[in-house]
């Protein structure tokens, strides 16, 4: 589904009618150029690929002055897969007029790294017993591979490891409002990364589901 | 940069003139409830023993002694349920947060009044 390439902001609170406070994430999404339109005939599938977050021609590699010759230089391109291209032209703008107070979206990002973790923070295990005599496994993953059988360790099985840095999907987040003079849009509930790191903002397939209302 | 894009979408979240009082102030928060469909105002009376939090965040903590349990509440300074702050009695403290009052009971549990310069 389409969407819109933005940055995050920061998170902070808002009031509703009722006076109930709502988290919200803020994220800016300066309107997103078509830079491609691509085609089942040409590319074996339909999308449009919009440029975000502008740079000076002069700052892109030869390969991406080629790609986007005689326009404007961008830093994130990405695409949307659409089923219907014909409404779609290179060189129109995608705002955040897209959104309206109320749509559902998914919110896809990098998540903050966290380094080396255990596999309680990494997986959500319980760890051992804190008491009964146990002295020093509350955070041990426990048993990996039996003794006589199967002998060994499962491949996958979920262990300590590098947590986080990944692309990660918040899905069913409400809009609360949408400030197109500014470019923004106030996401109902986080979204994953930094501030000031890339965010994709996308319309879900079904609109409106059933989310709890705030 | 950034920190000014989120003060700019809080913005229209703030009391224009939020009421002015103190850590060690002894307060009237009136609070609005809502009974059923029928809207009403609750007084919460105690001294305010914290206030911390920038922008729409900000919040403050009032602490009072019912039937000989203590109670506090926090609100949000900003937030619509909160009609009015009303200052009883100025205290008279020398930190900005007064949790020490939590451990103390009958005459040590006081605050001293403010003195108010008259001409």
């Amino acid at each position: 589904m389409i969407g819109i390439v933005g940055q995050k902001i920061g998170m902070t609170r808002i009031f509703n009618k009722d006076g109930k406070v709502i988290p919200v994430t803020v994220i800016q999404a300066k309107p997103n150029r078509i830079t491609q339109i691509k085609t089942t005939k040409k590319d074996g599938y339909n999308a449009i690929q919009v440029g975000a977050f502008e740079i000076p021609f002069r700052k892109l590699n030869k390969p991406m002055r080629g790609h986007l010759k005689g326009g404007k230089g961008y830093r994130v391109l990405k695409e949307f897969r659409v089923s219907n291209i014909k409404k779609f032209k290179v060189g129109t703008e995608i705002g955040v007029d897209l959104f309206a107070p109320g749509d559902i979206v998914n919110c896809t990002a990098t998540s903050k790294g966290k380094g080396f973790q255990g596999p309680i923070k990494r997986h959500g295990f319980r760890g051992l017993p804190k008491t009964h005599g146990q002295s020093d496994k509350f955070r041990s993953p426990g048993s990996l591979g039996g003794s006589s059988f199967p002998s060994r360790v499962f491949k996958g099985k979920r262990m300590a490891g590098r947590t986080g840095g990944k692309t990660t999907t918040v899905k069913n987040l409400k809009i609360i409002k949408v400030d197109e003079k500014n470019s923004l849009l106030v996401i109902s509930g986080c979204v994953p990364g930094y501030n000031g790191a890339v965010v994709l903002v996308k319309k879900t397939v079904k609109g409106i589901e059933n989310v709890p209302s705030r | 940069m950034l920190d000014q894009i989120i003060r700019m979408v809080e913005a229209p979240y703030l009391k224009k003139e939020p009421d002015k009082f103190g850590p060690g102030d002894t307060v009237k928060v009136h609070l609005k409830t809502n009974e059923g469909d029928k809207e009403r105002v609750q007084i919460f009376q105690g001294i305010v023993i914290s206030i911390r939090g920038r922008g729409v965040n900000r919040n403050f903590t009032v602490r009072k002694v019912s039937q000989g349990i203590g109670v506090e509440k926090t609100f949000p300074l900003h937030s619509p349920l909160v009609k009015q702050v009303e200052v009883v009695r100025e205290g008279k403290v020398r930190r900005a947060k007064i949790y020490y009052i939590r451990g103390k009971v009958g005459k040590s549990a006081r605050i001293k009044e403010k003195k108010k310069i008259s001409k």
